[in-house]
This record gives C-alpha cells, structure tokens and sequence, in this order.
C-alpha cells in the first residue's frame, strides 16, 4: 500500500504548491488528481495575480482592498497573512521561470483590477492561470524524483483512525478502474470549488465539489457556503468567462441606452468596483428592462475603448474568445455578456497554515475557506490564495509529518466499501433518471433560486428540490458497465459530492438573515453587523447539515459603510 | 460579424468507439442531436452522452480551449472538440456525417482517450522543460525586455493538447522524434532571457538525431494548434538560433543539408538534386563532391533512385543537369537572397499577436465614445519592427538575449495577417501585402451608441 507523509489531493495550483513546497521540507510527498495537472481548473484564470510589489504600493493598502471587498466577513489575520506574503511569492515564481509581463523599464507591468485602490496585479497576457500551472507543472517534472504524481486518479474517501485523525484516502485509478488505499500522515485537499453545481457556470467539468463534500462527510465544518460570487462578465449563452483583465484595461459596461450604469453604483469605480457591486449592478438593468440581446438578458462590455494593439497583446485570449465563441470581434464592436457562476467564497474551515479542525487534514485553495475571500472575493486575489495557502499547507504537514509515525489503520473495510459502493452505481437497474438529468435540474435550479438576488421563499423551494434530487440521485442509473476511463460512473459519484455542496449553499444562504457581498436578500437588503457579523459554519449532523457560528477575526480594521 | 442566434439545429455525428474490455475491435457509433449551429462538437459528444449513452469516452474540462483536454480528429483533421464549431465540422464532412476519432501517433486508451503520458509527456520531459535560471538569482524580479516575455508567451500559450503531436508526419515515420509540442516547449526556455543554457539546450537538441533537424517542415503542426503556438516555427527559430548564432555544426548533417538548399536554391533558381548530397556533406566547395560520406548516402539510396526513375517520379537527365530557368528569373531570385542577407540582422516576426498589423483607425473611428489618440502616432506594423530591432543585439555575439529576430524571408506562415483589402499599407516593411485575414470587420450592430 502507497504511504506518503504528505498526500495532497488535486493538482491545480494550491495542490502544486502544496507539493513542492512540502518536498523542499524533505517530506515524501504525493499528489494525487482525477485528470491531467495541466487540466485542473487553475488553468482558465485569465487576468492575473495581486501583490503589493510596486515600490510606492504597501501590502497595508492591498490588504484593506481585500477586507473592504470581502464586505468586512473575510478574517483580518489570515488577509495580513496573504496579502504581506504576496510580494515574496510572485517574486518566487518570477524565479521559478513564469513569464510574467514587463514594462518598458524590464520589471513587472501591473495592471488595474477590480477593487483595488491602485495597479497591482501581475499577469501574463490573459492566460495567467494558464502559465502559472505550466510553470509550477514543469517543476514538478524537475522533481519528478521526490514528488511522486498519481495522474488520473479519483478520490472517493478520506480514511480517519480511532483518534480521528485524517491518514490517508480511497482512490480509483481511472485508467484501469483499480481501486486502491492510500496511506498518509496528512492529507491535502487542493480540489477546486464546487461551480458545476450552478449551470451555466464558467467553471469547467470538473470541478464538482469532490474536496469539499468528502472533508464534509469526514465530519469536517464548512464555513460561508452562501457566499456565491457572480462573475460580471460571461458570454451569454455559454457561460465563458471573459476575463475582468478587460475592464481593468479599461473597457466599459452598457445598457440597452449605451449608459454607462455603474455610474449610479459607483461612482468612483465604476467598471472596476468588486465584482459582486457589479453583478448587482448588471441584473437590475436587466430586471428594469434595461438589458441587450435576445430577451435583454445581456449587457454590452465595450472593449473598443481599449487601444487595439494593446488589446490583441494583453487580451489575446478573449479577442479569440468572443471570435470562437460568441462570433465577436471584440476590438472591433461590443460584446453581449451578463453575470454568472465564477467563485464560491466558503469551502472546508481552515486556520491560515490550511489546518482544518480534522487532525491531519488541510485544505488550501477554492476547496477551503481560511477566510481570506469573505462575502466577495476580489478579482486575482485567488490565484494568491491558492499559493500562499498552498505552499504554508505543504510547509506545515510536512513539519507535523517529521515528528509522528505513520498512522495504522484497518484500510480493507473502508477499500471494500468504496468498491462495493461503485460496482452497486454500475449495477443499478434502469427505472430511474439518469445521472445527467438530475445534474442538470440541479444546476439551473440553483442558478434560478441562490443566485445574485435571494429571497427566503425562493431558498426553501430550493431546499426542497435538493432532497427530492437527492433521493432521485440514489436510484439514478449509468450506462457504462465497464472499468477502464469509466467516467459516468465518476459523475455518479460527483453528483452526490454536488448535492452536498447544494444544500450546504442553500441552508447557509437562509441561515443569513441580510445581505453582505455576494449574499444579496431581497427580504432582508441591508447589511446587518449587529447580528451578522461572523461566520456561518455547517457540519454534517445524523440528521443532515447542521448550523453554529464562528466570530470574524478583526485586527485592524472596523467595518465600514462600502462605497466604491 | 455581429452575434447569430440561429435557432437549433440537427447534427449527426459519428464516433470512432473502443472498448479495450470488449475484445472487439473499433467501430463506429452514430448519434444525432439538436443545437445552435455555432455550438461544438464537444457540445454535441455531451449532449449524446447525457441523453443516449453516457459510455462515449473524452476527456473534456474546460469548454473553452484553454484546459487542453479534448484533442480528437474531426474529418480526419486534429482539433479540439470545444473549438470546432457544429456548423463549420458539418461543412468539411464527407457525407454531412461528422466524424469524430481519437488523435494519431498515440496509443488509444478507450474511444476518444489516447494514452498522452506514453508520447506527449515523455518527449516533454525530454527537452528539460524547465528554467535553469541564471545565478545570481536577483533580490527582485530579472529585469528583461517586454518584447522578449510576450515572444515566450507564445510557446507559453501552449495548452499540451496533443493535437500537433497527433498529426506530426516526422513523427509518424520517426516515433523517436521529439516532436512539435515538446519542441516548442523547449524555444520557451531557449527564447527566455532568464534561462542559463542557451547553447547546452540547442546543442543538445541539434546532435540528437531526433531533434530539431528532424523537422520536415510540412506545416500540419501549424495546421493544428488551436492556439497559434506555431511549433513548426519554433522549431525553425530554434535551428536559426543554433546555426546563425551558436554556429553549431551537427553531427546529424542537419545544419548542412539546410545550407545546401539555401545555396542551390540561390545558384541555379530551383532544386539540383544531383548536388544535394555532395553540397549537404562536402560543403559548397567543388572536392566536396567527393566526400565519402556522400557517395555512402547515394549508394544506399539507389534503390530508391531507380524505383523512381522506373515510376516515372523524375527525370534522370534534369536531376543530374539541374533544372534551367530563364535568367531574368535567376536574377529576381538572387535579389531576393541580396535583399535579405543586406540586412544587419535577422527579423522575426512576433507572430503571437495575430492581427496587429490591421490599422487601428479603423477601430478608433467605429470605437463610438473617444477614440483614443496616442497610438495613433505609431503605426503597429512599424512597432513591430522597433521590437526586432531594438530587443535583439548583433546575431551570434550574446545570444541569451537572442529572441525576437526574424525571417524576412518569411519561411513562417503569414499569422499575422490580416490586413483590411480596403487599406493599403503603404508602411508594410516585408513589402508584402495584406494576407488573408478577417474578412468581416465591419460589424458594427451594436456599437450605434
């Protein structure tokens, strides 16, 4: 059996991080995904990355950015944390061999980006993420000797001893439908968000909730699950991002009488305000009728504005985008996007080195939430969270790893239950719905009822839907029989990781009482610090999710009336 | 072009299926399904695999070109299926029938799954893909020209999606060659100023008999990279780097065999045949045609020689004369050779910002609200050729800033065309005229603010 001192599941970047930074410890380390790392969803952030690296820029001032956006929920240590160490970082990767873009004096150009009070963000192009991932995936080539990759490999359980420390997983090879117990003295769960629950989303196929539900089922507390982030910005039909690069480099947002609306909810901002401010924003144009495109469930982004030489150096990905995609040559005329389903917020609690209250097990990246993100997470700030969080995960397990033994436990009973559990998928007869049907029902329920605007009627008919969804999902039947790359089975077994991620979403959604960052109640519209104040912390009780609370961390900064 | 909403659609589409349980061998499975005619292929793979058979095997993530995922053959050609549009695969079939197969030179794992790790990765983990940084590592970031990180950017674009490698016809004859993909991974190093080994990595990559001078340079990588990373390209740039900076000499003949072509092509107009190999292994100079390793390659190619002459492929006379052109042709071709090497330097094309080269007043004056007046001032075409210029120093004398020169003689394919058929460019530098481009600029719905 595999055994590991670090075992992190998900490769994007937290997951990378995590791992190169726990072999530099000299842990042995082993990183686990169920595709391809250069797959992971990292790959599509396009705009860039924050830190305070400018000279007449301080982390003081980012870290505020990133307080205010977070509507004053986000915790105050865990941002000085991320936002101090940010410079360090990115200079990190400079070295490592990110092709970071320049000015004309050779150093790092920055650019202006959503809720920030000056440029701070570093980018490649539009493809950020993109090299980012290939970056930390080509130095984990180098170190192919002391990090070990199980590539295409899906998690389908968190093993716990009699303690109740977390020390190891059940994985299932894709490849050959071999299913295996895996050993660790810590687990890592780097495994992305849960966007697959809304449709449309931008996020991709993949990301179905898996870290999250099963730190859930292992007992661990998922904290502001509410908190959904609408990205402004994504095509109409097809939910593709178009990145917030573009109004950073100063494209403009109409309506159907070609205003530029954000005028009346921020002034000062306007296109650059925080993302929730300008969701909000677009959908009243569009419930006021005020909306473009087929329907007027649109919203013109003006890139024309832009100089076209720098759009087709600095936007390249969505100048071909809008082509490919939407039949838009956007240097060329506006093109129709409206808000969608980018981000959540909330994710598995963790303290700022990703420890969860599970011994043994951390979370890092979209899967946790330290909280750095809040009510609303500001635009290139989770490129950040993913490293930082990633790498201080990977630096502490591997420290926790050299002063303890390798946990033993009976893994058979656990392997066997997996196993039995995917063959009894496979063998399901076929009088139910299919897999793909209750996923979709879920998705554009979820998009319908606990999106920009909520309200408590809404909320309740969702959670009803989720239990009927949920019983429908345990009799649902595939087609594939087989072993080998059976993937309808692995959606099976995803669409249970969502339903949790669903009901986790809409309890804590109901549960707040006002509306704070992307949490948005038309029956209770105003922020309310007196009683909601704190976090919203969910575990799996024998009775389904249950609610407690947690205070925010405060250190320096009092809340405030939020204007931009 | 403005936005088309068309109303849904019937496609068929046919899969190239196999099981590897089954024992059978492939076979095709035919679905039909309904949707906008600008939606994809892969959009239409889900949608049979959601409502008729979920076994249909992909790998597929993003939906938007950028994860790598889904490479397949559509028609026979490599694509990505999120990138291929319904309407336009419809189009290119043979039957109205879309055709949908695993991609080439990789071993089939499951319907449209190829095992990637058993090629793809491997030839990337050949070229030592990653920085060996130059010491001292700074406090701060390497303080390097703008021009020379969006240069990189272009291999950096690379979305490892195998559709390059699929298709790579070198590759098909030679499984060892590195390959497009990996090889523009490796101009990604070469071409970063940061990197340390310059010389070691074409040096390495030129001796290696698989290497760069495998190439056979016939485009289909060009063809079918989704991204226009160009690998052909940079494979180019990278023998241009190797043999006009570093003057590595291979032991693959490879930089020679180049020169021969280049020569004969500047001495008689056309192809010599018969002069190849003497010129490829003795050099230009006339004993050269007595090299021994020359008369060793001819003899081993008479078989070939004579099925050739028997099947009619050529003509013994002209291979051995050479063939003649008129004169003045000659001399237009050698002016094209005194033009090019009269230049200080070599220009290359920065061929990741596709469309540059289109007049911005165009833009600014449908632009609506302000047009902004700035960069008005310089045309793009003539800041491409401020990048070449300024960013590189004399070939050959500090190569690790070598990057963005270029080909004027435009041995690239023109990716940065596109100009307006309505605007002549009177300040084009190649003295070329406008390429075939995006012929739909004028789409101005919308923009009536």
């Amino acid at each position: 059996m595999p055994a590991h001192d670090v075992l992190i599941i998900g490769a994007g970047l937290a997951g990378q991080r995590a791992a190169l930074a726990a072999a530099r410890e000299g842990a042995s380390v082993a990183i686990m995904s169920k595709v391809h790392p250069v797959r992971s969803h990292s790959v599509a952030a396009a705009g860039g990355i924050n830190a305070a690296i400018s000279l007449d820029d301080d982390w003081h001032s980012h870290a505020y950015d990133t307080v205010k956006g977070s509507d004053f929920l986000g915790d105050q240590d865990a941002i000085e944390v991320m936002c101090s160490e940010a410079p360090g970082e990115v200079m990190h990767l400079e070295h490592m061999g990110v092709t970071f873009h320049r000015n004309d004096r050779g150093e790092m150009d920055l650019r202006a980006f959503g809720g920030a009070s000056m440029k701070r963000t570093a980018y490649v192009a539009d493809i950020t993420g993109q090299a980012l991932l290939h970056v930390l995936y080509e130095q984990l080539m180098k170190h192919h000797e002391t990090v070990e990759r199980y590539e295409e490999w899906f998690t389908t359980s968190l093993l716990r001893d009699e303690q109740g420390r977390c020390c190891g997983v059940i994985a299932r090879d894709v490849r050959s439908g071999r299913m295996e117990a895996f050993q660790a003295k810590n687990v890592i769960l780097a495994c992305g968000g849960a966007g697959q629950v809304y449709k449309p989303t931008t996020n991709g196929l993949i990301v179905t909730g898996d870290g999250i539900a099963m730190a859930y089922r292992a007992g661990a507390p998922l904290m502001d699950m509410e908190m959904v982030q609408y990205h402004p910005t994504c095509l109409v039909e097809t939910g593709i991002l178009i990145t917030e690069g573009a109004r950073g480099e100063g494209a403009h947002l109409l309506n159907s009488e070609g205003e530029r609306f954000m005028e009346k909810m921020a002034p000062n901002k306007m296109e650059l305000a925080s993302r929730d401010v300008v969701s909000r924003a677009e959908q009243i144009e569009i419930n006021e009728g005020r909306g473009v495109g087929p329907g007027g469930t649109g919203i013109y982004l003006d890139v024309t504005v832009v100089p076209r030489k720098r759009t087709l150096e600095a936007l390249r990905e969505i100048v071909n985008l809008g082509k490919d995609f939407a039949g838009v040559d956007i240097t060329r005329e506006p093109i129709t996007i409206r808000p969608g389903q980018h981000y959540i917020m909330g994710g598995v609690k963790t303290d700022i080195d990703g420890q969860t209250p599970i011994e043994g097990l951390y979370a890092a990246g979209e899967v946790a939430c330290v909280s750095v993100h809040g009510g609303n997470r500001l635009g290139a700030n989770s490129l950040l969270d993913t490293l930082i969080f990633g790498r201080r995960s990977g630096e502490h397990a591997a420290a926790r790893a050299a002063s303890m033994a390798m946990p033993q436990l009976d893994t058979l009973s656990q392997l066997r239950r997996d196993s039995d559990a995917i063959d009894a998928i496979i063998d399901r007869p076929r009088d139910g719905r299919r897999v793909s049907e209750i996923k979709n029902e879920l998705g554009e329920m979820m998009n319908a009822k606990a999106a920009v605007f909520r309200d408590e009627q809404g909320l309740q008919s969702a959670l009803e839907t989720i239990a009927r969804l949920r019983e429908e999902s345990e009799s649902a039947w595939i087609d594939d029989r087989g072993t080998v790359f059976n993937q309808d089975v692995l959606g099976a077994i995803e669409l249970g990781y969502m339903i949790d991620c669903a009901e986790t979403t809409v309890v804590g959604a109901i549960e707040r009482k006002e509306s704070r960052g992307a949490q948005f109640r038309t029956d209770f519209p105003e922020r309310n610090d007196e009683q909601w104040l704190k976090h919203i912390d969910i575990t799996l009780g024998d009775d389904g999710p249950r609610v407690s609370y947690s205070p925010v961390t405060i250190t320096q900064w009092q809340p405030e009336e939020r204007k931009y | 072009m403005a936005e088309t909403h068309k109303p849904p659609e019937q496609f068929s589409f046919r899969v190239r299926r196999y099981d590897p349980e089954s024992g059978d061998a492939p076979y095709w499975d035919e679905h039909t399904v309904e949707l906008e005619p600008h939606r994809s292929v892969l959009e239409a793979i889900l949608q049979a695999k959601d409502r008729f058979d979920g076994s249909i095997g992909i790998r597929c993530s993003c939906r938007q070109a950028i994860c790598g995922s889904c490479g397949v053959r559509v028609n026979g050609e490599p694509a990505l299926a999120c990138h291929t549009h319904l309407d336009a695969a419809q189009k290119s079939a043979k039957d109205g029938v879309i055709e949908i197969e695993p991609m080439g030179n990789m071993p089939v794992i499951k319907d449209l799954i190829v095992d990637m790790d058993a090629v793809h990765w491997k030839k990337v983990q050949r070229v030592t893909p990653w920085l060996i940084a130059k010491q001292p590592v700074p406090e701060r970031e390497y303080i390097v020209p703008h021009e020379n990180m969006v240069d990189v950017t272009q291999t950096m674009a690379c979305i490892q999606c195998g559709a390059c490698v699929s298709d790579c016809l070198a590759m098909e004859v030679d499984p060892g060659f590195i390959g497009p993909a990996a090889l523009a991974k490796a101009y990604r190093f070469v071409g970063d100023p940061r990197d340390d080994q310059q010389f070691e990595r074409l040096n390495d990559l030129a001796q290696d008999p698989e290497g760069i001078f495998d190439c056979t340079h016939c485009f289909k990588c060009v063809d079918a990279c989704p991204k226009d990373v160009n690998p052909m390209g940079q494979i180019m740039r990278l023998r241009r780097i190797a043999t006009n900076d570093h003057h590595i000499v291979d032991q693959n003949n490879g930089e020679r065999h180049e020169a021969s072509f280049v020569t004969l092509i500047k001495d008689f107009g056309l192809l010599h045949e018969a002069e190849i190999l003497p010129r490829s292994y003795g050099g230009n100079s006339w004993f050269g045609k007595f090299a021994p390793a020359a008369g060793k390659e001819l003899l081993s190619s008479l078989p070939v020689v004579f099925k050739g002459i028997i099947r009619g492929k050529f003509n013994p006379k002209i291979a051995i004369f050479g063939h003649k052109i008129p004169k003045e042709d000659l001399k237009a071709v050698q002016a094209i050779y005194d033009k090019v090497e009269s230049r200080p330097e070599r220009f290359e094309l920065n061929l990741y910002i596709a469309g540059e080269d289109e007049p911005d007043a165009v833009a600014a004056g449908e632009g609506a609200t302000s047009a902004p007046g700035p960069e008005g001032a310089t045309s793009p075409s003539e800041a491409t050729v401020d990048q070449g210029a300024g960013a590189s120093a004399p070939a050959g004398e500090t190569p690790s800033e070598s990057t963005p020169h270029a080909d004027p003689a435009g041995s690239d394919k023109p990716a940065a065309a596109g100009g307006e058929a309505h605007e002549p460019r009177p300040d084009d530098p190649t003295g070329e005229g406008p390429g075939e481009g995006d012929d739909s600029s004028d789409g101005t719905e919308g923009s009536e603010q």
